[in-house]
């Protein structure tokens, strides 16, 4: 599969996931939110920051337990909540988060 | 359910077979299902929590890192095999430091892994319910 944005073309696996890491900018992610029929606020975007600073020091997509408990303790715990996190990202969120984090789909996750 | 205790035994170096990385992911995929886990790292295993890998001449990903992700995973048991470590002259030093909090003593970082005699760790896995060897 593939996304096209801006007269490129991305390549992505068969569930909408970037194949290169380093294809992602923010307006790609903003792209595949639209196409998901959503929009990015700032409360989506600190959890895909998160997620893309996770990334950076672990090499690995956390798994949505994992996610929450990180969440609560970086962004307060208001926030660390699945109710909140699947409030924003519906489909799943360390699924839907990652993708447009630009991110593999995590490892055992939902 | 009852939860298991699970010890997933590593033996061969990090990056020349695919054993470490598929370990690991089973680790985290596991985890998910609150397991009691426990890991060890025997042999050329010891290798794979060597502090500053560089898997770039290689091409291929350096996951070392995500051996310090394990901590959130709620996995504060990691064996390393004393003889194992002094037959490659290694010691602690040259390890990773790993560390989980303990939520019941609020929220202490405590040391991960637990530097073993072959003996302790015959005992170890005298008290799992399933051993998975990579």
């Amino acid at each position: 599969m593939a996304l096209e944005h801006g007269g490129k073309t991305y390549e992505t696996d068969e569930e909408g996931y970037l194949v290169n890491l380093s294809d992602w900018s923010e307006d790609l992610a903003n792209e595949m939110a639209k196409a998901d029929g959503a929009a990015l606020g700032e409360n989506h975007w600190e959890v895909i920051n998160f997620l893309r600073d996770y990334y950076e020091e672990y090499q690995i997509a956390p798994a949505v337990r994992v996610l929450t408990k990180a969440v609560g303790k970086k962004l307060g715990k208001d926030k660390g909540t699945s109710k909140y996190l699947y409030e924003l990202f519906p489909y799943g969120p360390a699924k839907q988060a990652c993708k447009y984090a630009g991110l593999p789909k995590p490892t055992g996750c939902v | 359910m009852a939860s298991k205790r699970f010890l997933y035994m590593n033996r061969k170096a990090p990056h020349g077979s695919v054993y470490a990385l598929e370990s690991l992911e089973v680790v985290l995929i596991g985890a998910a299902f609150e397991q009691d886990v426990s890991l060890a790292f025997v042999d050329d295993g010891v290798y794979q929590l060597l502090l500053n890998q560089d898997t770039a001449a290689l091409g291929s990903k350096n996951f070392s890192p995500t051996f310090k992700a394990l901590g959130d995973y709620d996995i504060s048991k990691i064996y390393v095999e004393a003889e194992s470590l002094e037959a490659r002259g290694l010691t602690r030093d040259d390890l990773m430091p790993l560390t989980w909090e303990d939520e019941d003593d609020d929220w202490a970082e405590k040391d991960s892994i637990h530097i073993v005699s072959s003996e302790a760790l015959a005992e170890i896995i005298e008290q799992q319910d399933v051993l998975l060897n990579f």
